[in-house]
C-alpha cells in the first residue's frame, strides 16, 4: 500500500494555513445532517466532541469510564508547552518545533509537528478562557517553568495536576454540548470494534458495561482517541483499564498500524516491590532538577545507602552527561539506569532501582527548601514505600510511561481508511520515538479543539447521505465477531486467571522489548508470545456472564489484545535495525553505548498492515522527508 | 425563579430559612432571659417588666405572631429537610463512624424535638398558666399602684416543683446544645463564615450556649435552694391566694 | 499478614444485596488496598467464585474512579489520600475490614462496590462551565488574575469527583462538590459572566438529582482525598443568595400594553 501523507505543499509555516484555506467545507444547515462517533473522552476525545458540536454535527461520544472525566489525561502531573514566549527567553513556534522533532530523535514527521507548535499557544488562550486555573505569577500573569530539560521556561502548569485541569477544562465544554443536547454522551460504553462499509469507516460496536448489551452505532466519521497501549507491558503508569482494543480492533479491520515499538520509558517511578504490584507511580521528572542520581560502584554492594561512603558512589549520569548530567532526557536516562542494574550495582531487595538523592540539596537548601518544593511529591513516596526520603534516598527505576507509536494517519489526522481519524496518544505523528515532557497534553488538546475541527469537514463534505442504517449486513458481521469472542472467553472455563497471563505477556515484553532491545531477545519473545496466546485461548478462566457488569470479561477481551499487539511491537522492534529514541538496539549503538541511528535506512514510519489472522501483517513506509531541519545525532554531553 | 420559591423549594433556601429563623430565634431567647434574670432583683422589676410587655397591645400580639411564624418555618423546614435526608440516604453503614462532626450537629433533631415539647409545656405553664390556673389570681401592686400580674411569685411557685426544674434544666440544656451548632451553622448557611473566623465563631457559640445554659439554670436552682424567695409577708399573702383558690376548689 | 474482609455483594442494582466474608490470601503489608482485592479475586476466581466488582483506574489518587467505604470512611482510614493510596500497612494482621460500597440514593449500587455516579455529570452540564468557543478565546494573559484568586480556584479545582463527600454525609448531599465546582469557576474572572445562572442552575441540577441537604457537619471535607475546604460551601451559600437576590430584583421588560 501507498501511504501517502497528503502534507500540503509550500513552506513548513505556510503550510497549515494552506490546508485550510484550501479545505472543503460543510454548509452549516448541513452539519446536523452528520453523524460523527467519538470514541474515548480524554484530553483529545472529549476536546473533539465539544469543539466538533459546537460546530453544529451531530456527536456522539463514548467512555468506558462511569463519567468523561475520568480518562487517563488526568494523571499527567508536569505540564503542558507552548511556544508563548511569555518569559521573552528565546522561545519561538520554530524552537518548540525544532526541540520536538530534536527531542523525537528525527522520527516524526515534521510538518505535523510544525503545526502542533503552532496551536500550542491557542491551546493556552482556550483553556485560560474555561478557568483552567494555571499557575499565576503575583502580577496576574501566567507563570512558567523549564521542564524536561528544554532550555526555555514554556511550560504552563496548575500545582501537579496539570491533566486533570485540563481534562477538566475539556470535560467542562463537553459537558455544555451534552447539557445543550448537541452530544449524546454514553458512558460505561467500551468500543469492541469498527464497522467498515466500503472501505469507510462508517460505525462501531460497542458493549454496554453495566448491561452487557452490544449495540450498533452508525456515523459519517469515527474518532478514536483512545490513548496509548503501555499496559502491554502489565506494570506501567497507565491507568489500570488503559487499553488497546479499539485501535486494535482497527488495525485488525484495515486501519495501519504505525511505529507500536516506540515506547517511552519514563525514568523516575516507584521501584516494583512485589509481584502482586498491578501499578507504578510515577514521581515528576522535576524531582532530577535538586537530586542526585546514583548506584554503588561495588557491584552487589548492599550496604545501606548511608553507609556508603562518598568515593564508593557512582553518581553515573554525571560521570557521562557532564553538561545536562541528573537532566539528561527521558530515554537517556532510563537506559542507563537499566545499564548500572544489569551490571549488578542497582539497589533495592530487587537490584532494580538507583538512588534519588536529596542529601546534598537538603544541605545547600535546607530541609524546608525541599519540603516546599517537593513535599507533596515526598508525601507519595513515603506513602506508597514507607519510607521518609528527607532521610534515606529515594529509590527509583524506570516504568513504561508512554507509546508514541499509534496507528497512522495523514496530516488531516485521518487513517488509511477513509472516514477513520485518530487523534492523541492513539495515533503515531507527532512525537517520534521519544516524547518530551510537557508534549503528551499540548498535542492531544491540539488534535482535538484546533485540528480535526479544521480538517474533517475536508473528509464530510463528500459524505453527505453516506451513513450507512445500522442494519446494513457489515454491522451483522462485525456484531457476530464481537459476539464470537465474548462467548468464547466465558465459555471457555480454564483454569487460569486473566490477570496472570497479562502478568507472563508483561514479563515477556518488559524483558526483550523493554528498555533494551536484541534480536535475540526479539526472536525468542516472537516465540513466546504466539505460544502464550495459544495457552491463554485454551486455558483462561473468564468467570462471570455475558448480561451484566462484568469486569473479568472486560480485561479479558483487552489481554487478548494485548496479546497480539505485544507480537506486532516486537516484530516492528525487530525490523528497525537502528536505535533511536525509546527504541534502543543494542547492537545499534556508539562506542560510548548510546543510540545509533541509521537515517539511511531507517528514516521512514513502520506502518503495518493486518493481513488476517495468523498472516504475517505487510510493511508499509512512509518517508520521512525534512525540508527545514538538518538531522543531526543527539548530543546531551 | 422569584425568592420565596427559591427559599422554599431549593436546598439552600431551605437552609437559609433555617438559619434566618434561627437568627430571630435566638435573639428571642436571648432577650427572654435577660428579663427572667430580673427575678434576682426585686420583685417589683420583674413584674413591671411583664406589665409593660403586657401593656404593649396590638405589638405584642403582632411580635409573638412573628415569633410563632418563624418558630413554625424553623420547624417545617426542619420536617422537610429532614424527609428529603431521609429519602437520599435510605440505608446506613454497617460500620459507622464519625470523623469530625459534634455531638450537637448530631442530635438537632433530637434537641429540636424535645425543646419543642418544653416551648408548648413553657407557654403553657407560665403564658396560657392552663397547668397552673392559680397563678391568674396571684397579683402585684407597683409602687404606682397599678396592681398587675405576680410574675415574681409565679417563678417562685413554679419552680418550687422539682419535676417542673429538672424538666426546665434539662430542656434549656438541649436547647444550650442546638445552640452551640445552629449558631454557627446560620453564618454557613447564608454564607458568612470561613475558616479562618470559624474557629473564632465556635468559640463565641459555645460561649454563648453556655452563657445561655447558666443563665437558664441559675432561675430554677435558685428558687430550689431557696436563694430567690418572697419576703414573709408576700408570702404570707401567697399562702391566702393558694388557700382561698384551695377552698374555692372545696 | 492475613486479614479477613466483610464485603458488600449484590449482584445487580435491582437485587437485595448483603454482607459475606472472605479470609485474605497472604497479603504484603506494602499492597494498597486495592491490590490486597485484586489478590482476594485471583484466589476467589481460582476457588470458581466470581469476583468482587470494584471501581478503580488510574491508581494514583488523581482519577476519582475507586471509592469504597472502609470501616464506615470513604477512601479508608487516613485523610487526604483515596482508596487507591491506602496501603495495607495501615490495618493489623487478624483485622476484620468492613468494605461497603458510598451509600446515597442518587448512587444506585450497580454490582457489589460499584455506584453509579452520574448525577455529578448531570450537575456539570447544568452549569459547570464557562461558556467559550474553541478559537475565540483572548490572549491568555489579556485578563490578568492575582495569584491569591488563582491559587483560591485551583483549592477548588482540585476536586476529583469521586463523591467521597457524598458517601460521608449522613444526608448524602453533594454541597462540597458542587461548591468546589462552582466557586472554582466564580472565582475567576472568566466566570463572572454566568456566575448567577451557573449557581442556580447547578444547585437545581443537585437537588433534582436527589442529594440530601448540607447539615454544616463537614463530615465531607473531612474524607475529602484532596481536602478541599468547606469554606467554598459557604461561599455557593453566599452566592446562590446573592444570585438569587440579584434575579428577583432585575428589571424587566414592560408588560404593559400600549
Amino acid at each position: 500500500m501507498k501511504l501517502d501523507a497528503k502534507i500540503p505543499s509550500g513552506p513548513l509555516a505556510e503550510k497549515w494555513d494552506k490546508y485550510i484555506a484550501e479545505s472543503k467545507l460543510v454548509n452549516p444547515t448541513n452539519k446536523r445532517k452528520y453523524q460523527v462517533v467519538v470514541v474515548g473522552s480524554g484530553l483529545a476525545g472529549g476536546s473533539a466532541a465539544a469543539t466538533l458540536a459546537e460546530l453544529g454535527y451531530k456527536v456522539k461520544c463514548l467512555t468506558f469510564h462511569d463519567s468523561p472525566r475520568r480518562a487517563h489525561s488526568i494523571a499527567a502531573q508536569g505540564g503542558i508547552n507552548a511556544a508563548k514566549n511569555y518569559q521573552n527567553d528565546g522561545d519561538s513556534v520554530y524552537r518548540l518545533f525544532y526541540d520536538t522533532v530534536k527531542g523525537g530523535d528525527f522520527r516524526s514527521r515534521e510538518a505535523n509537528v510544525y503545526r502542533l507548535a503552532q496551536v500550542s499557544a491557542n491551546i493556552i488562550d482556550q483553556c485560560a478562557a474555561q478557568g483552567v486555573p494555571f499557575a499565576r505569577e503575583y502580577g496576574g500573569g501566567l507563570a512558567n517553568r523549564s521542564f524536561g530539560g528544554a532550555q526555555v521556561s514554556r511550560t504552563f502548569y496548575a500545582r501537579g495536576q496539570t491533566g486533570q485541569q485540563l481534562l477538566l477544562g475539556a470535560y467542562s465544554a463537553l459537558s455544555r454540548q451534552i447539557g445543550l443536547g448537541t452530544v449524546e454522551m454514553l458512558n460505561h460504553t467500551e468500543m469492541l470494534d469498527l464497522v467498515v462499509v466500503d472501505g469507510h469507516a462508517k460505525g462501531i460496536i460497542t458493549r454496554n458495561l453495566i448491561t452487557g448489551t452490544i449495540e450498533r452505532h452508525a456515523a459519517d466519521a469515527v474518532v478514536l482517541a483512545t490513548g496509548g497501549y503501555g499496559n502491554v507491558f502489565n506494570l506501567s503508569t497507565y491507568a489500570r483499564n488503559s487499553n488497546a482494543t479499539a485501535v486494535w480492533r482497527a488495525y485488525k479491520r484495515g486501519a495501519c498500524f504505525a511505529n507500536p515499538c516506540y515506547t517511552q520509558i519514563h525514568p523516575t517511578c516507584i521501584p516494583v516491590s512485589g509481584d502482586y504490584q498491578s501499578k507504578l507511580t510515577l514521581m515528576s521528572e522535576s524531582l532530577r532538577n535538586d537530586g542526585r542520581i546514583w548506584v554503588p560502584k561495588k557491584v552487589g554492594d548492599k550496604r545501606a545507602p548511608g553507609d556508603i561512603p562518598e568515593e564508593e558512589r557512582d553518581y553515573y549520569l554525571e560521570r557521562k552527561y557532564p553538561s545536562f548530567g541528573n537532566l539528561a532526557p527521558r530515554d537517556i536516562s532510563s537506559r542507563a539506569a537499566k545499564q548500572v542494574c544489569d551490571e549488578g550495582r542497582g539497589v533495592g531487595e530487587t537490584g532494580l532501582g538507583v538512588y534519588l538523592d536529596f542529601s546534598d540539596a537538603i544541605n545547600r537548601l535546607g530541609e524546608s527548601v525541599i519540603r516546599e518544593r517537593y513535599g507533596n511529591l515526598f508525601d507519595i513516596y513515603k506513602e506508597i514505600t514507607d519510607e521518609n526520603a528527607y532521610e534515606v534516598p529515594m529509590r527509583i527505576y524506570p516504568a513504561v510511561h508512554y507509546t508514541m507509536g499509534g496507528l497512522w494517519v495523514d496530516y488531516s489526522l485521518m487513517s488509511n481508511l477513509p472516514g477513520l481519524f485518530v487523534l492523541g496518544e492513539a495515533n503515531f505523528s507527532d512525537h517520534g520515538a521519544n516524547r518530551l515532557g510537557a508534549s503528551a497534553l499540548m498535542q492531544g488538546l491540539a488534535d482535538g479543539y484546533f485540528v480535526l475541527p479544521n480538517t474533517i469537514n475536508n473528509y464530510l463534505a463528500d459524505q453527505l447521505g453516506n451513513c450507512p442504517s445500522t442494519d446494513h449486513s457489515a454491522f451483522d458481521e462485525v456484531e457476530k465477531d464481537v459476539q464470537d469472542i465474548t462467548s468464547r472467553l466465558l465459555n471457555n472455563k480454564g483454569k487460569r486467571s486473566v490477570g496472570s497471563f497479562h502478568k507472563e505477556l508483561g514479563n515477556i515484553m518488559w524483558t526483550y522489548c523493554g528498555m533494551g532491545r536484541t534480536k535475540e531477545g526479539l526472536e525468542k519473545a516472537l516465540e513466546l508470545i504466539p505460544q502464550l496466546r495459544e495457552e491463554y485461548w485454551k486455558d483462561v478462566n473468564v468467570p462471570g456472564e455475558e448480561g451484566e457488569l462484568n469486569q473479568s470479561l472486560e480485561k479479558a477481551g483487552r489481554v487478548a489484545d494485548f496479546m497480539e499487539l505485544g507480537e506486532l511491537m516486537c516484530r516492528d522492534a525487530l525490523t528497525r535495525e537502528e536505535s533511536c529514541g525509546g527504541h534502543f538496539r543494542e547492537e545499534h549503538q556508539t562506542a560510548e553505548g548510546e543510540a545509533l541511528r541509521n537515517d539511511a535506512e531507517f528514516a521512514s514510519v513502520f506502518a503495518w498492515e493486518h493481513q488476517g489472522d495468523g498472516n504475517e501483517p505487510v510493511l508499509n513506509k512512509e518517508l520521512l522527508e525534512y525540508e527545514d531541519i538538518k538531522m543531526a545525532t543527539r548530543n546531551y554531553k | 425563579m422569584n425568592i420565596v420559591t427559591a427559599l422554599l423549594k431549593t436546598s439552600i433556601g431551605k437552609k437559609v430559612i433555617m438559619a434566618l429563623t434561627g437568627v430571630v430565634l435566638v435573639g428571642f431567647i436571648f432577650g427572654h432571659l435577660v428579663g427572667n434574670l430580673q427575678i434576682f432583683s426585686d420583685p417589683e422589676k420583674i413584674n413591671a417588666y411583664a406589665h409593660f410587655l403586657q401593656s404593649l397591645g396590638p405589638a405584642l400580639w403582632a411580635i409573638r405572631l412573628f415569633l410563632l411564624v418563624c418558630v413554625g418555618l424553623h420547624i417545617w423546614m426542619a420536617i422537610l429537610l429532614w424527609y428529603e435526608n431521609k429519602k437520599a440516604r435510605p440505608r446506613d453503614y454497617a460500620a459507622n463512624h464519625t470523623i469530625q462532626a459534634s455531638y450537637a450537629s448530631r442530635t438537632m433533631k433530637y434537641s429540636g424535638l424535645i425543646v419543642l415539647a418544653f416551648l408548648l409545656y413553657h407557654i403553657a405553664h407560665f403564658t396560657v398558666k392552663s397547668t397552673n390556673p392559680e397563678f391568674h389570681e396571684m397579683t402585684w401592686t407597683l409602687a404606682d399602684g397599678t396592681v398587675v400580674l405576680d410574675v415574681h411569685l409565679m417563678m417562685v411557685v413554679g419552680f418550687s416543683s422539682l419535676p417542673v426544674s429538672l424538666f426546665y434544666i434539662l430542656s434549656v440544656g438541649l436547647l444550650s446544645l442546638h445552640l452551640s451548632h445552629g449558631f454557627q451553622s446560620m453564618f454557613q448557611s447564608i454564607g458568612l463564615r470561613t475558616e479562618t473566623w470559624g474557629r473564632g465563631l465556635k468559640v463565641v457559640a459555645i460561649v454563648l450556649s453556655l452563657a445561655y445554659f447558666a443563665g437558664n439554670a441559675a432561675i430554677p436552682l435558685s428558687v430550689l435552694t431557696g436563694k430567690v424567695c418572697r419576703p414573709a409577708s408576700v408570702e404570707a399573702a401567697a399562702e391566702s391566694v393558694s388557700t382561698s383558690l384551695n377552698t374555692h376548689s372545696e | 499478614m492475613k486479614v479477613k474482609i466483610k464485603v458488600w455483594r449484590q449482584k445487580d442494582q435491582e437485587s437485595k444485596g448483603g454482607f459475606k466474608i472472605y479470609d485474605s490470601p497472604e497479603l504484603n503489608p506494602n499492597m494498597s488496598f486495592l491490590e490486597m482485592l485484586d489478590v482476594v479475586n485471583e484466589y476467589l476466581t481460582d476457588q470458581g467464585e466470581e469476583p468482587i466488582a470494584f471501581d478503580h483506574d488510574c491508581r494514583e489518587g488523581i482519577c476519582g474512579t475507586c471509592s469504597l467505604v472502609i470501616d464506615g470512611k470513604p477512601h479508608g482510614p487516613h485523610q487526604g489520600v483515596a482508596t487507591c493510596q491506602t496501603y495495607m500497612r495501615s490495618f493489623q494482621d487478624g483485622d476484620v475490614i468492613t468494605v461497603e460500597p458510598f451509600r446515597a440514593e442518587p448512587f444506585p449500587v450497580i454490582k457489589d462496590l460499584v455506584v453509579n455516579r452520574k448525577p455529578f455529570d448531570k450537575i456539570m452540564q447544568a452549569g459547570g462551565f464557562v461558556t467559550v468557543r474553541t478559537g475565540s478565546a483572548p490572549d491568555a494573559n489579556a485578563i490578568p488574575i492575582s495569584k491569591e484568586v488563582a491559587d483560591t480556584a485551583m483549592d477548588a479545582a482540585a476536586c476529583i469527583g469521586c463523591g467521597a463527600c457524598v458517601a460521608a454525609c449522613k444526608n448524602a448531599s453533594a454541597m462540597l462538590f458542587v461548591a468546589a465546582k462552582a466557586s472554582q469557576l466564580n472565582s475567576l474572572p472568566q466566570g463572572q459572566a454566568e456566575k448567577d445562572d451557573r449557581v442556580i442552575n447547578m444547585v437545581a441540577a443537585m437537588d433534582e438529582a436527589g442529594f440530601g441537604n448540607c447539615t454544616n457537619q463537614y463530615e465531607c471535607s473531612a474524607v475529602c482525598p484532596k481536602l478541599i475546604t468547606h469554606d467554598f460551601i459557604s461561599q455557593l451559600n453566599r452566592d446562590f443568595v446573592a444570585a438569587t437576590v440579584r434575579k428577583s430584583f432585575k428589571s424587566k421588560p414592560s408588560t404593559a400594553k400600549v
